[in-house]
Order: structure tokens, then sequence, then C-alpha cells
């Protein structure tokens, strides 16, 4: 079929075909049986794992956005001197600190608030008081003047037991960890539809072949190439967006009935949908539909070039 | 057609320097040997070949030109029974004979269907499958279907070909019928009996097909 016949095919007029419910333009189509269930199975199952990858997509965005905000808005001080001298040490590097532009108001953590972050790794039990713990102090950057490095020197020079930790040495590998993550999401969700599309548009052929006398004897009749192409295009349409629909609301299901934020702990406590993101999955069905349209269009025009 | 040429996959040509024009509500047979190109003639008059050379029109346009569609326009005027009758075998016979109407985007008048059944004597068997189906009435209901479209021409190739001779007479009594509501006919058969047998009730006019070239059969029938 020449190019221009490709695009002089109403697209209107298929599109209300596939609206239209089946009547005779479905039954022109002898049924297919076997493929019909294999192509509502792969939709569905393409779709479920949409939904998996889309969830990775998302959770870790919000990780990689959420580490990146929340350990670039504060540096830590660590001040570790002689035991005589940490009291006066941290009141020298509280001095320090309160001065610096572009940041706020230094805060010592509470010896309570440093027994908490020791407790994953000497239990809840242990004296943190008899321990040489170190003192720290969270310091919130508010400005953009802030120099963490000058920060760094001045320290040095002035409170030589004070250490500064921008988080910066260890932030920036798990960003890039979680960007890649989120890279990976989305390379899985371009996969799974150009599966789909390659699977639906394999099942579309092997359709259009095994009807080819179908075809034929429509051409013979006086079907234009749009009512035939139609009549297929209808039904690859509907069982994709019919199984991906199905596989969808399985996808969701399974990442509703995750564990919740506390039960799970660590990285999988962001992996799931929040709020408006619910919504998201529920397009897959859509572009299964789109895809099922496009690939399956695309095979019966081909097929029917071949037919006068 | 004026001077056509056409040969398969560009091979030797089959027919050679066809000039021929249907005449509008005239009964026409296309005769010659198996193997002379009734079929191909056939082929050419609803555009499923094209013409090697030469000029071809259909109800005023060029056939070269038309577009798909333009072909699938050019069908709905032109009813064809097929040698091999060719049906939708998932399809029961009515809706088989409807078919050119729903692919036309046209309402199917059931009692227009069912007078449409009755005509060709298939009204008990609407609801078969085209399996089902004798030869006779398969050639039957592929009238059926060539006509539902009410076409201007309706060519028939070899419809008789595998019926006896009291159906092949039933069916050229059917084809009579047409010519004489108004539509122009061609009917491509070997069969001399049954063209004698039809020139007896109605004027029609005798094409032969002989070495590639189209003449008009004269006394000889």
């Amino acid at each position: 079929m020449k190019r221009a016949e490709f695009r002089a095919l109403n697209l209107k007029a298929l599109w209300q075909g596939l609206m239209r419910d089946g009547g005779s333009g479905d039954r022109i189509v002898p049924p297919t049986g076997f493929t019909a269930q294999l192509t509502l199975f792969s939709a569905g199952a393409m779709a479920f794992l949409a939904v998996f990858a889309l969830a990775l997509a998302l959770a870790t965005g919000r990780l990689a956005d959420r580490w990146s905000s929340e350990l670039a808005g504060s540096v830590t001080v660590r001040v570790s001197a002689p035991e005589g001298d940490q009291d006066a040490a941290t009141q020298a590097a509280m001095q320090v600190l309160s001065t610096t532009p572009g940041a706020g108001q230094p805060r010592l953590l509470p010896a309570n608030e440093v027994a908490g972050l020791l407790a994953p790794w000497f239990g809840p039990d242990m004296p943190v008081d008899a321990l040489p713990v170190p003192s720290l102090i969270d310091l919130p950057i508010t400005g953009e003047d802030f120099d963490a490095q000058g920060l760094r020197l001045r320290l040095e020079a002035e409170v030589p037991a004070a250490v500064l930790d921008d988080h910066t040495e260890w932030r920036r590998p798990l960003v890039t960890a979680a960007n890649r993550l989120r890279a990976l999401g989305i390379v899985s969700l371009l996969l799974i539809a150009a599966a789909s599309a390659s699977m639906i548009t394999l099942a579309a052929k092997a359709a259009l072949a095994a009807n080819g006398q179908v075809i034929r004897v429509l051409r013979l009749i006086g079907a234009r190439d749009i009512t035939i192409a139609t009549a297929f295009v209808r039904r690859f349409t509907k069982r994709a967006a019919i199984g991906a629909t199905v596989g969808t609301l399985c996808g969701m299901a399974g990442i509703a009935l995750l564990p919740g934020m506390e039960a799970a702990g660590g990285f999988l406590t962001g992996l799931g949908f929040q709020g408006w993101g619910w919504l998201l999955p529920l397009l897959i069905p859509v572009v299964a539909g789109v895809v099922g349209f496009l690939a399956t269009r695309w095979a019966a025009l081909k097929m029917l070039g071949a037919v006068r | 057609m004026r001077d056509v040429g056409f040969g398969y996959h560009g091979g030797p040509e089959l027919l050679s320097d066809m000039t021929l024009s249907l005449q509008p509500g005239m009964f026409h047979f296309l005769t010659g040997p198996s193997g002379s190109g009734k079929t191909t003639l056939l082929r050419l008059c609803y555009a499923d070949l094209l013409p090697s050379s030469g000029q071809m029109t259909a109800f005023g346009d060029d056939v070269r030109q038309l577009t798909r569609d333009g072909i699938a326009d050019l069908r709905r005027r032109v009813g064809v029974v097929h040698q091999d009758t060719q049906f939708l075998d998932h399809l029961p016979v009515a809706e088989n004979v409807a078919l050119p109407l729903s692919v036309a985007g046209q309402p199917v008048d059931m009692d227009a269907l069912r007078d449409l059944l009755g005509w060709v004597g298939l009204t008990h068997h609407a609801r078969a499958m085209p399996p089902s189906l004798s030869g006779g009435e398969r050639q039957r209901a592929a009238l059926a279907r060539a006509v539902i479209l009410s076409p201007d021409l309706v060519l028939a190739d070899e419809p008789t070909g595998n019926l006896d001779w009291d159906m092949s007479v039933r069916l050229m009594q059917l084809l009579i019928e047409l010519n004489k509501s108004g539509k122009t006919v061609l009917v491509a058969t070997h069969d001399m009996n049954l063209i004698r047998a039809a020139k007896a009730q109605v004027a029609a006019r005798v094409l032969r097909i002989a070495n590639g070239t189209l003449h008009l059969a004269g006394a000889d029938l």
C-alpha cells in the first residue's frame, strides 16, 4: 500500500468503529478462541509488570528527591575532644556555627537523641553516657551563601576538635543509585510497552494471515480497507485494553497489599503509590489500548495492501 | 475495454487487443474453451486484475486510476457470482447474503432479505452454514449476495459448472429474471447447450474468446 493511502485512512472512522458496539462489524472476523485468550493473558501480564515498573520508577524518584533534599538541607558537626575539653570545644563550635552565613540556628543534639541514633548498633540498654560519644550539632542550611568548604577551614582553625560532615560523600552515591533505579523503572516501562506492541502485532498478524480468505472475500464484495481494518483493530484493541485493565487492577492490589512503612522498614518503605500517584497506573490500560490500536492498524493495513 | 491486453506476472498475453463494451440492460454470454481467459476477462471487469495494455473504463472511470476505495465502490456496482462461491463459512447463509450491505454500511431490510432468499429458493436455509449447502444452493446463495446491493452489472463465472442440468436451468432462469428486471448480465460458460436454452428465452449477445481475442459469435449457435 502506498504511503498516501496509509494517510488517507480515516482515523476518525476507525475510532468510531472502535467505540461502536460489535454488531456485524465484529462478526465478519471469525472467532479466534485460543489466540484471543493468549492476547488477553499477555496484555494482562504486561500490565501487571508495568504497574510494578511504574511503582518502582515513582518510588525511586521520591527516594532520590528525599535523600537529596533532606541531606542537602543540613550539615552535621561532630565535636570529639578529650574528656575535659569536650564542653568547651562544643561551645566554641556552637559559637562558630551561629555566626556562619547562610546557616540557621545550630542545635546540639541532646543525649537521648544521640542515644537513639546509636541504639541500632548498641541496643536500647547500652549506657551511652559511659561511652566517649562525640557531641553532634545539627546545622540547618538556610541560604545559598552557605560555604561548606569555608566553614570546614574555619572550624579547623578555631575548633580543631570539630569536624564538618556535609553528607556529600555518602549522599552522592545514594542519589545516583536512586536516579539509576528510576531510569531502570522508566526503561522497564518502555520495554514493556514495546514488548506489548510486538506481542499484539504478532497476534494480529497471525489472525490476519489466518483470515486471508475472509479478507479476500470482503474485498471482492466491496468492503473498503477501513471497514476490514476496523474489524480487526476493534477486536485486538478491546482485548489489549481488557487484559491490561485486569492486569493493572491485580498489580495495584498487589502494591496496596505490600507491608506498610512501619512494618517493612528500610528500602521498601517508599515502594508504592501515594496520593494522586494511584491514578497513574489507570493510564496503563489506556496506553495498552492505544498500543493495540496502532499495532493492529499497522499490521492490518500492511496485510490489506497485499490484497487487491 | 479498448485494445486491452493482459498477461499474468508480466508473461505472454493471455488476452490481447480486446475491445468490448457491455450494453446496458443486455444479457451477454462469454464462451470459449477452458483456459481461454473467460475468468480473467471477468476479473478485469471488477478490477481484480488490471490490464497490461489498452484502456479500460467502468461506469465512466478509468480502472487503472481507481484508488482502493474506488475499487471497493466499483465492486458495489458489480455483483459477482464466483466460480468457487466464496463465503465466510463462520456466518450463516442469511448473513453471508447480507454481507455486502453490512460492509457498505447500509441497514439490512429483513423483509427484503427474506424475499431475496425466497427468490433463490433458500428461505429454509437462511440459518444454515455455507459448508452444509449443496453446490446448487451455494450458487444460488452467491447469486443472492451478488444482487443484494442492486448492482448495475451482474457477472457470473461458470455458475453452472458443477451443477446438473435441472439446477443449471434453474439458476439460468434466475439470471434471466434479473436481466428482465433491467440488469446487465454477463455469464461466462462453456456450456453451449445452456446458452442455446437461454437464448430461447432472452435476447442474448454471445461473445467468444479464442486464441486470446474476442469475437462476436454468430449463427453457429
